[in-house]
């Protein structure tokens, strides 16, 4: 068995996503936060925002998943981060897998979006 | 021969190349691959013999009466069932918990409480706290201790005149756990509690003898053991199903209905409201024939001595952990890799062709015990060989590098 060629599992965006997250901590005077959970896994995303003016003036998260899920997770942080209010509740999957670069299979795309659920909590 | 040998040509499956590699099925506790013969038992009731049972008066719907029966007794020979009357086919082991649960669950009274244990799978808790729920019942659960054996001390404690069911897992199908049966029957009796037994992870695994184990009720699925989805069996001690009132009605379990009335079938259709899961129960007959031809004990031998292997070769790994006791176990080895999610490690591993389990295993408050999200279950059939696991085992050593 080949295990020492074959490529990497991920695409790069997610292997440094995941690794390095940007956006993942605590945030200190965070105005809305909500946590769900993916009931196929018990992955676990917290989204901590910190609205302003009805913007998104800053944005983390923390919590206990996979790869896809931690890198679309400090995707979302990353992208709401400015926007308005409802710009930010706007978010699709698609945004994400724009950045994220990757052909996500349909057993995974619950990685991929348990943040957008937090996040719509998060503004609701 | 060895069992693998002996058997892998009998799984068409197993020939399927994944992902640039072949096929290596480490995922039977989840659901059992089937062999070709249970496939085409299956195919020939449908092509030659289909009908509805039990009320057709013609020939295709006595052969379909006839095969449909026929499972039902080698089910009971299976589990060496006092009477054919105890074996009460199901959609699985959920499905059979649910039947008990629901009929028990109609004579709970507020303050009653049913005892379960930290290991079990969702499907053996959660209709317990449906049916405690409805009632003003209590769901109490048995702690566990060292590597993830039950607290029989902490069974004795929760055990009382309120103990009215105690249910429990005969295998744990995270940590491999096997249960004390017969002792914790024994324990439960003394207060006059009934007793449930999931015996979905040990069925495919081990001889089951169920007046050694003297239990209730045990429940298990046709899929985990080489059978078709779709079907289950709940046994039932005989004056234990006759004094219980069934809580789904339905066609087929009925006497004499009268449109705001009805009387019971006899047993054990009393319990199998609906068109039963016949071609399901063809197929069930065929693995149990299957199985006994290997012979039981051989299998237990077989896929324990996988499962040694694999908690031993991977506890080997730096940074993997192995979780459930080292050797007294059933066909299933939970791991974790230090800094990887379960679900990483089991999309490489898919990489390479291994397929194994990840995730809460529905057993989540084991999962909080174990102090982890999930893990990564690799699982043990009559088909798998000593070279599956050391590809296993290999796979998983490269997993940080695989991953980038």
């Amino acid at each position: 068995m080949s295990v020492s060629t074959r490529p990497a599992l991920y695409g790069e965006v997610i292997r440094e996503r995941w690794r390095r997250p940007r956006f993942r901590g605590d945030l200190a005077g965070a105005t809305a936060t909500a946590e769900d959970v993916n009931p196929l896994c018990g992955d676990r995303v917290r989204m901590l925002l910190r609205l302003e003016d009805g913007r998104v003036d800053a944005a983390r998260f923390t919590g206990d998943s996979c790869a896809i899920c931690t890198a679309s997770a400090d995707v979302v942080a990353e992208l709401v981060e400015g926007r308005a209010r409802g710009d930010a509740a706007a978010l699709q999957a698609s945004d994400v897998l724009v950045v994220l670069q990757a052909d996500i299979r349909p057993t995974r795309m619950r990685c991929v979006t348990l943040p957008l659920t937090v996040l719509a909590k998060a503004l609701a | 021969m060895r069992l693998d040998e002996q058997t892998r040509d009998d799984f068409p499956i197993l020939s399927r190349i994944v992902n640039g590699h072949p096929l290596v099925y480490l995922d039977s506790a989840a659901s059992s691959q089937k062999p070709r013969s249970v496939v085409e038992a299956m195919a020939r009731y449908y092509e030659r013999s289909h009908a509805n049972v039990h009320r057709s008066i013609h020939t295709l719907g006595e052969e379909a009466t006839e095969l449909y029966e026929a499972a039902r007794d080698r089910v009971q020979r299976f589990v060496n069932a006092a009477a054919r009357e105890e074996i009460v086919f199901t959609r699985g082991t959920t499905d059979g918990i649910g039947i008990v649960a629901e009929a028990v669950g109609r004579t709970l009274r507020p303050g009653d409480e049913i005892v379960v244990t930290e290991l079990e799978h969702h499907s053996n808790l959660v209709p317990w706290q449906v049916a405690a729920r409805d009632r003003g019942a209590l769901v109490r659960a048995v702690p566990l201790v060292g590597d993830g054996v039950l607290d029989l001390d902490a069974l004795d404690r929760l055990l009382g005149p309120r103990t009215r069911l105690v249910a429990f897992a005969h295998v744990s199908n995270v940590l491999g756990t096997i249960s004390p049966v017969a002792d914790i029957v024994a324990r439960a009796r003394r207060v006059g509690a009934l007793t449930l037994v999931d015996g979905a992870q040990a069925v495919p695994h081990m001889p089951i003898d169920i007046p050694a184990l003297g239990c209730d009720f045990y429940v298990f699925s046709g899929h985990k053991m080489l059978g078709p989805t779709g079907i289950g069996v709940l046994y039932g001690r005989r004056p234990v199903l006759e004094a219980l009132e069934p809580a789904r009605g339905g066609s087929e379990m009925i006497k004499e209905v009268w449109v705001d009335r009805a009387t019971w079938n006899d047993l054990p259709w009393r319990f199998e409201p609906g068109t039963p899961p016949i071609a399901e129960a063809v197929g069930l007959d065929s693995a149990i024939e299957y199985l006994d031809k290997l012979g039981l004990e051989r299998v237990r031998e077989h896929t324990h001595a996988l499962a040694v292997q694999a908690a031993t070769q991977l506890a080997a790994i730096p940074r993997v952990r192995v979780f459930g006791p080292r050797h007294e176990r059933g066909a299933v080895v939970a791991f974790s890799v230090d800094g990887l999610h379960p679900h990483d490690v089991a999309a490489a591993l898919d990489a390479d062709g291994i397929a194994v389990r990840a995730g809460h295993h529905c057993a989540q408050p084991l999962m909080r015990w174990c102090g982890v999200v999930g893990t990564s279950r690799a699982s043990f059939s009559v088909f798998n060989s000593p070279e599956d696991v050391a590809l296993l085992a290999r796979a998983v050593a490269d997993l940080h590098r695989a991953l980038g």
